[in-house]
C-alpha cells in the first residue's frame, strides 16, 4: 500500500508537514518534525530510484484520475534522480542547519522558516515528479513563493531588496512559463506531459513556435542562465546560510530539469535542437556565462557572492552539455547537475560554518582562517577544487564528459574555452585558498573556533561525496548516462512517438 | 578480499590518520604503513584487478606485472627509509604530506589504463608541493609555485593527450603508445616535463634545493622515477629518446661542476643518471630496458643517501654552500662514510650499485651500434665522478677546514642512511640476489668481466687525476656564492634579457617595452575589474528594470529569429 503510494508521498508528507509547522509553533517541536519529514523524503526519493532502477518508469494516477482527466505523477530515471538529489541535499542542510539559523533567525520566526522551508522542498519536488505541464506551474510557484520569504527572513537589511528582485523577476519566469503552457493547451487540448508530445505540431506552427520562446525565457530565468542571471548573487548573498545552500544545491537545479523535460521530453530533441536551433543559442549563452560570471567570481570580496557568481557559470556549464544534444552532452550535464548540486550545496555549508564562528565571510578579513577553522577550511578547498574539475573529484568527471561530448561534434575550440574558464576557478579559488593558507592569522581569524560538529559533519559527509563520487561513478555518471539515452531515444517517456 | 585492496590505498588513505597521532604512537604508525604496503605488494605476485567501465572505456586500477613489479616495491622502501630519516622534522605536515606523495607514485606505476595515471599524476604534483612549501620564507614560496606550475602544466598536457589519443586509438590502456599520433607526443611531452628533459627540466634543480632537508630526500625519489617508468611503458624503442638521453647525461655535468649549493650539485646529478634511464629506454632492447629499469632502483637508493647526507649537514650545520663547508669529517665522521658509499655508488665503482646498471645500459648501446651515443655515455661517467662522487664529499666533509663544530647527524639520520648503504652494495656486490631477477627481462649480462672492471676503473682513475690536476693547479672552478644561470632564466627573466643584449639603447628600449607591457597587463586587469569587480558593470547588482530588459530582449530575439524561420 505504501510502497503503492510512493510518488504521492514524496510530495505530500513535507506539503501536509509544513502548515502543521505553524500550528505547533514551538522551535524545537517543530525542528524535530522537520528533520523527520526530511529524512522520511529522502529514504521515499531513494526507494523510487531503486524501483525505477529494477523495473522501469512508474506511473502514477493522482487521486485514481486517470490521465488526460487527471494530474499523473511520473518518476522515471531523470527525475528519479533528480528526486535523490534534492531531498537528499533538504534532508542533510536541515541536519546540517539549526546551531547556524540560532545565529540568523530570530527565535520567533523560526517555526515560519521551517514550515517555508518544508513548503521549498514539497515545491521542488513536486516539480521532478510531476508529469503534467500546469502541475509543473504550480509546483514552480510553490517552491518560488516560498523561497522569496526564505531570503527575506536573511538578518540584514539588504535581504529585503534582494529578495524582492528575485519576486519580480522569479514571477516574470514563471509567468513566461504560463503563458508557453497556456499556448500549448490551446493547440492540444491537453495538460499530460506525454499526450502532450504525441499530439503537439511541430511542423512549424506559429503558437508552437511562440510558446516555445516563451518557455525558453522563462525557463532560461528561472536557472540563472546569463544574462537573465542577475536576481541570483544577492538573493544567495543575503538570505540564511541554510537558505543559500539548499537553494544553490536544488533550485537552479531543477530548473535546468525543467529545460530537458520540456525541451526533450515534450517538444523532442528534433524539434528542439534540429529545427529550432536553440542549441547554438544556448551554447552561446552558456559559454558567454562560463567566463563572465567566473571572472565576476574572481573579484568579490564576499565568499558567498562569490559562490553565486560561481553558480551561475556553472549552470553554463550545464546548459552547454544540454546545448550539445548528444548523449554525452547530456550526460555530461545531467552528472554536473548533480555533482555541482553536491559541490556548492557543501560549500555553501563549510561558509556557512566560517559565517557563524568568525562572523564574517569578506575574504580580506579571513587571513589565516586555515589555522583557527582546519576541517571547514579543508571541506572549503577540496569542494573548490571540485569546481575547478581536479580529478579525483566529481568536478572532474563532469568537465570530462563536457569535453568528450565537444571534441566528438568535434568543437575543438569549445574544449579550448572550457579547459580556459576552469583557470577562472582556479583564480577564483586560490584567492580564498591563499588567505586562509598563506596569511598570518589577522583579524577575526584569529578567534574563530573550529565549527560545531553537528554542523562540520554533515559538510564533511557531503565534500567527501564529492570526492566518492569522482572516483566511483556508476551511481551519478551510470544514471546519468541512462537517463540522457531515455530522454534521447523516445520524444517522451513512455509517449508513443 | 586482501588482494582486493590498492596497495596504493594503504599509504594514501592510512596518511589521514597520522595528524591525529602524536609522539611514539605516531612514529611506529608512520613507519608501519610503508611496511605493510610493501607486504601487500609482495603478497600479490604479479597481478591485475580493480576493472571497471568509466566514459565508456575499461580501466584497470591495478596492474602488477615485470616492469612495475620492481618500482612497486621500490617505492615502498624509498618512502620507509625517507621517513626514517625525516623522524626529525619539527613539521607536523611533512610525514602525511610524504606517505600521500609516496602512494601516489606507487599507483601510478601501477595505473593500468592512462585515466587512473593522470588521477595519480595529478595527486604526485599537488602533495609533493607541501614539501617544498614546508622550508616556509619566501623563497620556499616562489620555488615552489614554479615548481606547481611545472608540474600542473604537465597534468595539463597529459590530459589533453589523453583526450586525443584516446579518441583516435579508442582505449585508455596504458601499454605501448608511441609517436604516431599528435596525442603520443602530447603525452611524451608530459612525461618529458616529469622527467626533467633537457630545458624542461628547470623545476627540478629550482625546487628541490629549495625544499626541506628531508623534503629533498622524498622529492628525489618519486617523481622522476614514475616519469621514467611511464617512458618505458608508453615510448621504449623510441629513437628520439636516445638523443633526449644521451644530452640529458652530458650537460648538466658543466652546471654541476661550477654550482655551489651542493644540493643543487645533486640536482644536476640527478638530470645526469636520469639521462642513462631515458637512453635505456630509447634503445629499447631487452638489456637496454632492464638496464633503465635496474638503475631506476639503483639510483633511488643511492641519490637519496646522498640526498639523505647532505640534508643531515644542512640540519646540523644550516648551511649547504661548499664554500662555507669543509672539515665535517671530523665533527661528522660517520656521515662522511655513509656519504662516501652514495658517491662510490653513483660513480659505478665495481662492487658499488651503480656499476651493475649502468653497464646494462652502456652495453645496450654499444651493442645497437649507438657508437656516438657511447662515448657521450662515457664522458658522462667520467663527469659523474668529478661532480657527483668526488665535488660532494670532498667540499662537505674535507677540503680546507671551515672551523664548523657540530654534533654528529642524529641517530635516525644515520639509521635511515645506513639501510640505503647496505641495500645499495648488496646490488652492487650481488645482483644475482634479487635485482637481476626481478627486472622485467631474463637478464644474461655478466657485469663483472675484466675488461669491464678494468676501463671503468681507468674511467674512475683518469677523472680523479683531472680533479686532483686541476685543482693542483688551481684551475679549478673555486666555489663561489654566486648564481648560475640556468635555461630557466629566459623564462624569469625574458624582458631584461632582451635589453642587456641589446646594449645601452636596449635599455631605453627595455624601459618602453617593460612600460608598454605592464600598461597592456594592466589595462587588461583593469578592464576586466572595472566590468566586473567591485560596482563594475557585471557585478553590480542589476537593476529590476535592466534584469527585465534583457529578459524582454530575449524573447524578441528569439521570437523575431523563430518569425523569420
Amino acid at each position: 500500500m505504501i510502497e503503492h503510494n510512493l510518488p504521492a508521498l514524496q510530495v505530500v508528507i513535507p506539503l501536509v508537514a509544513a502548515p502543521l509547522c505553524v500550528v505547533i509553533r514551538n522551535a524545537r517541536a517543530v525542528y524535530g518534525m522537520t528533520f523527520v519529514v526530511a529524512w522520511l523524503t529522502f529514504a521515499c526519493a531513494v526507494a523510487l530510484f531503486i524501483r525505477v532502477a529494477d523495473s522501469g518508469d512508474i506511473v502514477y494516477a493522482m487521486g485514481g484520475w486517470v490521465a488526460p482527466w487527471g494530474i499523473e505523477y511520473r518518476v522515471d530515471q531523470l527525475s528519479g534522480f533528480v528526486l535523490v538529489l534534492v531531498a537528499g541535499m533538504g534532508a542533510v542542510v536541515a541536519t546540517w542547519a539549526p546551531r547556524g539559523l540560532a545565529a540568523e533567525v530570530a527565535p520567533s520566526k523560526r517555526h515560519l522558516f521551517w514550515a517555508l522551508y518544508l513548503l521549498c522542498l514539497s515545491g521542488l519536488l513536486g516539480i521532478a515528479i510531476t508529469g503534467d505541464l500546469f502541475n509543473v506551474f504550480v509546483f514552480l510557484e510553490i517552491s518560488a513563493l516560498s523561497s522569496y520569504g526564505l531570503i527575506a527572513l536573511g538578518g540584514r537589511r539588504k535581504a529585503l531588496p534582494a529578495a524582492f528582485r528575485y519576486l519580480i523577476m522569479g514571477t516574470i519566469g514563471a509567468t513566461f512559463i504560463l503563458i508557453g503552457i497556456g499556448l500549448m493547451y490551446m493547440m492540444t487540448g491537453t495538460l499530460n506531459m506525454a499526450d502532450m508530445a504525441t499530439r503537439l505540431p511541430v511542423d512549424g506552427h506559429r503558437t508552437v513556435l511562440v510558446a516555445f520562446a516563451f518557455l525558453t525565457v522563462g525557463i532560461s530565468l528561472k536557472a540563472a542562465l546569463f544574462p537573465l542571471h542577475a536576481w541570483l548573487p544577492d538573493a544567495y548573498a543575503y538570505a540564511p546560510s541554510t537558505v543559500s545552500a539548499l537553494l544553490a544545491a536544488t533550485a537552479t537545479k531543477v530548473s535546468v530539469y525543467i529545460l530537458l523535460r520540456f525541451f526533450l521530453s515534450v517538444f523532442g530533441a528534433d524539434f528542439a535542437f534540429g529545427g529550432m536551433g536553440v542549441g547554438q543559442i544556448l551554447m552561446v549563452l552558456a559559454v558567454v556565462g562560463m567566463f563572465v560570471a567566473s571572472a565576476a567570481a574572481i573579484f568579490q570580496g564576499n565568499l558567498k557572492r562569490m559562490l553565486a557568481y560561481s553558480s551561475v557559470a556553472q549552470i553554463g556549464y550545464m546548459v552547454l552539455g544540454i546545448s550539445l544534444a548528444s548523449t554525452a552532452g547530456l550526460t555530461g550535464g545531467i552528472v554536473h547537475l548533480f555533482n555541482h548540486g553536491l559541490i556548492k550545496g557543501g560549500m555553501f555549508m563549510a561558509t556557512g560554518c566560517i559565517l557563524l564562528r568568525a562572523g564574517s565571510v569578506e575574504r580580506d578579513e579571513l587571513a589565516g582562517i586555515g589555522k583557527t577553522m582546519p576541517w571547514t577550511m579543508m571541506a572549503w578547498t577540496l569542494g573548490g577544487l571540485g569546481l575547478i574539475g581536479v580529478p579525483g573529484t566529481a568536478g572532474f568527471v563532469s568537465k570530462w564528459y563536457l569535453l568528450q561530448a565537444a571534441l566528438e561534434q568535434g568543437h575543438v575550440w569549445l574544449a579550448v574555452l572550457l579547459l580556459l574558464s576552469s583557470l577562472l576557478a582556479v583564480a577564483y579559488v586560490w584567492r580564498v585558498v591563499e588567505q586562509a593558507y598563506f596569511k598570518k592569522p589577522a583579524g577575526i581569524g584569529v578567534g574563530a573556533r573550529e565549527a560545531p560538529l553537528s554542523m562540520l559533519l554533515p559538510t564533511l559527509v557531503v565534500i567527501g561525496l564529492t570526492l566518492f563520487f569522482g572516483f566511483w561513478t556508476d551511481f551519478p555518471a551510470g544514471a546519468a548516462g541512462a537517463a540522457a539515452e531515455s530522454l534521447l531515444g523516445g520524444a517522451l517517456m513512455g509517449g508513443t512517438s | 578480499m586482501m588482494s582486493s585492496i590498492p596497495p596504493a590505498a594503504v599509504m594514501i588513505l592510512g596518511a589521514v590518520l597520522v595528524p591525529l597521532l602524536r609522539g611514539r604512537l605516531r612514529t611506529a604508525y608512520v613507519l608501519a604503513l610503508p611496511l605493510a604496503g610493501l607486504a601487500l605488494v609482495l603478497s600479490m605476485g604479479d597481478t591485475e584487478f580493480g576493472k571497471t567501465t568509466l566514459f565508456g572505456y575499461d580501466m584497470t586500477l591495478v596492474r602488477i606485472d615485470g616492469l612495475s613489479r620492481l618500482f612497486g616495491w621500490l617505492f615502498h622502501i624509498a618512502a620507509f627509509i625517507g621517513l626514517i630519516f625525516a623522524l626529525r622534522s619539527p613539521r607536523n605536515i611533512e610525514h602525511p604530506v610524504a606517505l600521500v606523495y609516496a602512494g601516489a607514485a606507487v599507483g601510478a606505476v601501477q595505473a593500468g589504463d592512462l585515466i587512473t595515471l593522470f588521477v595519480f599524476w595529478e595527486i604526485l604534483a599537488v602533495s609533493s608541493v607541501f614539501l617544498v612549501w614546508a622550508r616556509a620564507g619566501e623563497r620556499a614560496f616562489r620555488a615552489g609555485m614554479r615548481y606547481l606550475v611545472a608540474q600542473v602544466g604537465s597534468g595539463a598536457l597529459l590530459l589533453v593527450g589523453i583526450l586525443v589519443y584516446a579518441d583516435a586509438a579508442g582505449s585508455v590502456s596504458f601499454g605501448d603508445i608511441g609517436l604516431d599520433s599528435p596525442g603520443g607526443w602530447l603525452i611524451m611531452l608530459a612525461f618529458g616535463i616529469k622527467a626533467a628533459f633537457p630545458m624542461l627540466h628547470t623545476w627540478l634543480t629550482d625546487a628541490y634545493p629549495e625544499s626541506t632537508f628531508s623534503g629533498a630526500v622524498f622529492l628525489s625519489a618519486f617523481t622522476t622515477k614514475v616519469a621514467v617508468y611511464a617512458l618505458a611503458r608508453g615510448f621504449a624503442g623510441e629513437d628520439v629518446l636516445v638523443w633526449v638521453g644521451a644530452a640529458m647525461t652530458s650537460f648538466p655535468i658543466f652546471y654541476a661542476v661550477i654550482e655551489n649549493d651542493l644540493r643543487r650539485v645533486l640536482g644536476y646529478s640527478m638530470i645526469n643518471q636520469l639521462g642513462f634511464m631515458v637512453c635505456g629506454i630509447g634503445i629499447g632492447t631487452e638489456l637496454a630496458v632492464n638496464g633503465a629499469v635496474a638503475h631506476a632502483f639503483n639510483d633511488v637508493l643511492f641519490k637519496g643517501l646522498l640526498f639523505m647526507s647532505m640534508g643531515a649537514v644542512l640540519y646540523r650545520t644550516g648551511n649547504i654552500n661548499g664554500s662555507d663547508l669543509g672539515g665535517l669529517y671530523k665533527s661528522m665522521p660517520k656521515t662522511a662514510g655513509l656519504c662516501m658509499v652514495g658517491a662510490a655508488s653513483i660513480s659505478a665503482f665495481p662492487l658499488f650499485s651503480g656499476f651493475v646498471s649502468k653497464s646494462l645500459v652502456m652495453g645496450a648501446a654499444l651493442y645497437e651500434g649507438y657508437d656516438v651515443v657511447w662515448l657521450m655515455l662515457l664522458f658522462a661517467s667520467a663527469g659523474v665522478f668529478h661532480h657527483a662522487g668526488i665535488k660532494i664529499p670532498f667540499f662537505a666533509f674535507f677540503s680546507h677546514d671551515s672551523g664548523i663544530r657540530v654534533k654528529e647527524a642524529p641517530g635516525s639520520m644515520l639509521i635511515a642512511m645506513t639501510v640505503a648503504a647496505v641495500l645499495s652494495m648488496v646490488n652492487g656486490i650481488w645482483p644475482t640476489l634479487f635485482l637481476y631477477p626481478n627486472l622485467p627481462y631474463e637478464v644474461t649480462y655478466q657485469p663483472f668481466t675484466s675488461a669491464h672492471v678494468i676501463s671503468q676503473i681507468q674511467i674512475l682513475f683518469f677523472s680523479a687525476l683531472a680533479f686532483c690536476g686541476l685543482k693542483l693547479t688551481g684551475l679549478y672552478p673555486p666555489e663561489l656564492r654566486s648564481v648560475n644561470l640556468d635555461v630557466d632564466w629566459i623564462v624569469r627573466r625574458p624582458l631584461r634579457r632582451f635589453a642587456l643584449s641589446l646594449g645601452g639603447a636596449g635599455m631605453a628600449l627595455r624601459g618602453l617595452v617593460v612600460r608598454s607591457g605592464m600598461a597592456v597587463t594592466n589595462r587588461v586587469v583593469r578592464t576586466a575589474e572595472r566590468r566586473t569587480g567591485p560596482g563594475g558593470v557585471l557585478e553590480r547588482t542589476w537593476s529590476t528594470s535592466v534584469s527585465v530588459l534583457w529578459a524582454a530582449a530575449l524573447l524578441a530575439f528569439l521570437l523575431i529569429l523563430y518569425f523569420v524561420r
